[in-house]
């Protein structure tokens, strides 16, 4: 069944979002000059800044550019690339895509939602970590695969997983 | 989706053929365009194209419009007529086997994924892809399969939003976004878990929403509906203790008969009135009675701020829709319209105040409903400030289209009704505000009166042919003494987005204003009969309109003798402080969302 309730824009947290990332963004979008055609650009330049886009940075861009806050909406809900919940400081993907999944990878998620005390697509209460189950990431020779931000993990086994959890919460701030 | 077509004439004409008919066409037109000129029907069902108002809804998404291009072009394809553009030589079926079942399979397909409930749909019969389902020959839905299931958006006092009918044609959101220039509705997310609503899925009450309802006129399902309040009208005519008073808009008079099959722009009046009586309301008035007051009040205003160096341009606050599209759209302009009420409401006010003492009614006890052509007076009955004292309100609001409902219900053959008048005092009133329901009626009333109150002398011809027009921005200039005054008239909200923007910037001066959010005016509201696409329909309603003012010997809303009466005995001098207190109210800056 549909959940529409599924696709909203998060609430923002007791603390406002920081002015100067405002100001960052404002900055941005007067540099473009036209900004014609450029709402995707100016949304994955704000994911940057906020790590994620909630309602009032949606509304800022709509006000900043001129245009309907609901299209703003209809585009940062159509990607999957964009987000509307804050995200960990590392995102940790685990590939269920055929290859990885008949090689275990639904256990290797299984280890770290139970380490992480998470589920798939909560962070961690230290903010430190989300945990995204994926689709295939195109690498099936490896799998099964673990992506954390941008590094990719081949062959990953649950012994290994501590470590990795280590090396992000030390020394990988 | 906003496409103007170009005129035709200097283009090339080629040669084509359809359905074994050879014919010349102009290059560049669609295969739907070319099959209508011979007389070949193509279904279509998100495809509409309002060239009056500058709308066309171009997505080609439904592919009900399924035709067949020929070997001979090197092609064997099934195209969509509604934006395939025709080429020379080409060779169009529209007949085949293929062509035909492709078009049954995408309604097929809709219908999949579409809730089985004809039965209790508010737009039983109205439907667009009901009646399609039926010009198709769909006998049954081959494909069971997951279905939406969206919870109804019924947080708004006027329009229901029912995702699980919505077809994705983004009907409304052309018109929202194109014409209107509300930017309420969007697509929002993908794939199967797609629907149309507003930003950050907030229900449509929270939005900047103007509940013009232009949204539910092309909805071609129950997707947008509005809210029904007939039901609460029988309860109330079935209360011994009430005394029911209903009030017709002006635009009402004008399509009712649509509804019963009768000619559009026929004026049915008399038989409206009739129905009313028989339906068993205690008194039937006309709201037009309180648009001569308002014309009243206004008039006197204009001239005030006029007068008294105050701001200018005046603008015309008779339209809801438009007065939450300032209060949203352009806060800084909040001086600028009229603070009197519209028609209606002073009605309701002055049923449960004068009307009341004269007949020595309880106001408690007095229950106004309106007849509106109209989704937004719907949510402006419910406005705080026009509430508060509930002796001074309207109680229920419903559209024509509802109106036509209920004589249904009550079992009145409409069409066989004979004639008669409205009750008195509050059914009497002039051609001037008869042509409230048209683009240009107010302000054009308002200047009858104005002028003559100016001049001091009777004018010769009470009809301004320079307010009048189908132009959805207009400017006119009327000489009222040793005056000018400049006026602009806009209908549809997208307009009344440029002549604000012009006001705003300081680019054009202005004396008076009036904009009415439905393209058209009041007769082509969101309530009135669905026009599915003709708007030839709501041409004819607006000549009806006029025709209403000729008919009348009383063309002047300051003749209105029981309005006098009303002045004299009750409300004191027009923008009087007791006419102020009663009749004029207050906007307010909300959110853009």
């Amino acid at each position: 069944m549909t959940k529409p309730q599924a696709i909203k824009a998060a609430e923002d947290r007791d603390q406002p979002l920081p002015e100067e990332y405002f100001d960052e963004l404002e900055k941005f979008i007067i540099d473009m000059g036209d900004t014609q055609g450029a709402l995707i650009e100016i949304l994955h330049k704000a994911q940057c800044i906020f790590g994620y886009l909630p309602r009032d940075v949606q509304l800022f861009i709509a006000r900043k550019l001129g245009i309907p806050a609901a299209e703003v909406f209809g585009v940062v809900s159509f990607y999957s690339y964009f987000t509307t919940e804050p995200r960990g400081r590392h995102t940790i993907s685990v590939c269920m895509g055929t290859a990885c999944f008949v090689r275990g990878s639904d256990q290797i998620i299984e280890r770290f939602k139970e380490k992480l005390n998470i589920e798939s697509n909560q962070i961690t209460e230290d903010g430190n970590f989300t945990l995204k189950d994926v689709r295939c990431i195109g690498a099936c020779g490896l799998s099964p695969i673990v992506m954390v931000d941008n590094k990719v993990y081949p062959r990953v086994e649950e012994e290994n997983l501590d470590n990795i959890i280590k090396t992000y919460s030390s020394e990988g701030l | 989706m906003l496409e103007p077509k170009e005129a035709d004439d200097h283009k090339e004409i080629i040669p084509i053929k359809i359905n074994d008919q050879n014919i010349t066409v102009p290059v560049g037109i669609t295969i739907l365009e070319a099959a209508h000129q011979i007389g070949i029907r193509i279904p279509t069902l998100c495809h509409l194209d309002l060239h009056d108002i500058k709308m066309v809804n171009k997505t080609s998404s439904c592919r009900v419009c399924m035709v067949e291009l020929s070997k001979g072009n090197n092609r064997n394809d099934l195209v969509p007529a509604c934006v395939t553009p025709v080429t020379r030589d080409m060779e169009i079926r529209t007949d085949t086997l293929r062509a035909i079942r492709a078009r049954r399979m995408a309604v097929e397909l809709l219908l999949s994924n579409h809730p089985n409930e004809c039965f209790t749909c508010p737009k039983n019969l109205e439907c667009e892809l009901q009646a399609l389902a039926a010009e198709l020959g769909v006998r049954q839905i081959r494909w069971e399969g997951e279905r939406m299931d969206y919870p109804k958006d019924v947080s708004s006092d006027a329009i229901v939003k029912d995702a699980n009918k919505c077809i994705y044609c983004r009907r409304c959101e052309t018109m929202c976004n194109e014409v209107q220039t509300c930017g309420i509705l969007s697509g929002i997310g993908r794939g199967f878990d797609s629907f149309v609503g507003p930003a950050f899925n907030i229900p449509m009450a929270e939005s900047s929403c103007t509940y013009c309802g232009q949204c539910v006129q092309v909805c071609p399902t129950a997707a947008l509906t509005e809210v029904n309040h007939t039901d609460k009208v029988w309860e109330a005519l079935n209360d011994p203790d009430k005394h029911v008073v209903v009030q017709t808009a002006p635009a009402i008079r004008a399509a009712l008969g649509e509804l019963f099959n009768m000619e559009a722009g026929t004026l049915v009046t008399g038989k409206m009135v009739t129905a009313l009586k028989r339906m068993d309301f205690d008194a039937v008035f006309d709201t037009n009675f309180g648009a001569d007051i308002t014309v009243m009040e206004e008039a006197t205003e204009l001239i005030y701020r006029m007068n008294n160096e105050k701001r200018l341009p005046m603008l015309t606050s008779c339209c809801p829709a438009w007065v939450k599209f300032i209060e949203h759209q352009f806060p800084e302009l909040l001086d600028v319209p009229s603070t009197c009420k519209s028609p209606h409401i002073m009605f309701g006010t002055i049923a449960k105040t004068y009307y009341a003492e004269k007949n020595e009614i309880d106001p408690d006890n007095i229950v106004v409903v309106s007849v509106m052509p109209c989704i937004a007076k719907k949510a402006e009955a419910k406005r705080p400030e026009l509430t508060k004292d509930e002796h001074n309100n309207v109680d229920i609001v419903i559209t024509t289209r509802e109106l036509g409902a209920m004589i249904k219900e009550a079992g009145i053959e409409f069409a066989e009704l004979p004639e008669s008048d409205f009750d008195s005092p509050m059914g009497m009133a002039s051609g001037a505000a008869a042509i409230f329901g048209n683009t240009g009626g107010v302000i054009e009333a308002v200047i009858r009166t104005a002028c003559e109150w100016i001049t001091g002398d009777p004018l010769d011809n009470v009809e301004f042919d320079q307010l009048r027009g189908a132009n959805g921005l207009r400017k006119a200039a009327i000489k009222v003494g040793n005056k000018e005054l400049r006026i602009g008239i806009a209908s549809g909200l997208g307009n009344a987005r440029q002549l604000l923007e012009q006001i705003r910037d300081g680019k054009e001066d202005y004396d008076a204003i009036e904009i009415m959010a439905c393209p058209g005016g009041c007769v082509a509201g969101g309530g009135q009969p669905y026009h599915h696409g003709n708007y030839e329909i709501v041409r004819k309603r607006q000549e009806a309109i006029y025709q209403e003012d000729k008919n009348k010997q009383l063309r002047k809303a300051h003749e209105n003798i029981e309005v006098l009466k009303l002045y004299k005995e009750y409300l004191g001098e027009p923008y009087g402080e007791f006419a102020q207190d009663l009749l004029h109210t207050h906007f307010e800056e909300r959110e853009r969302i």
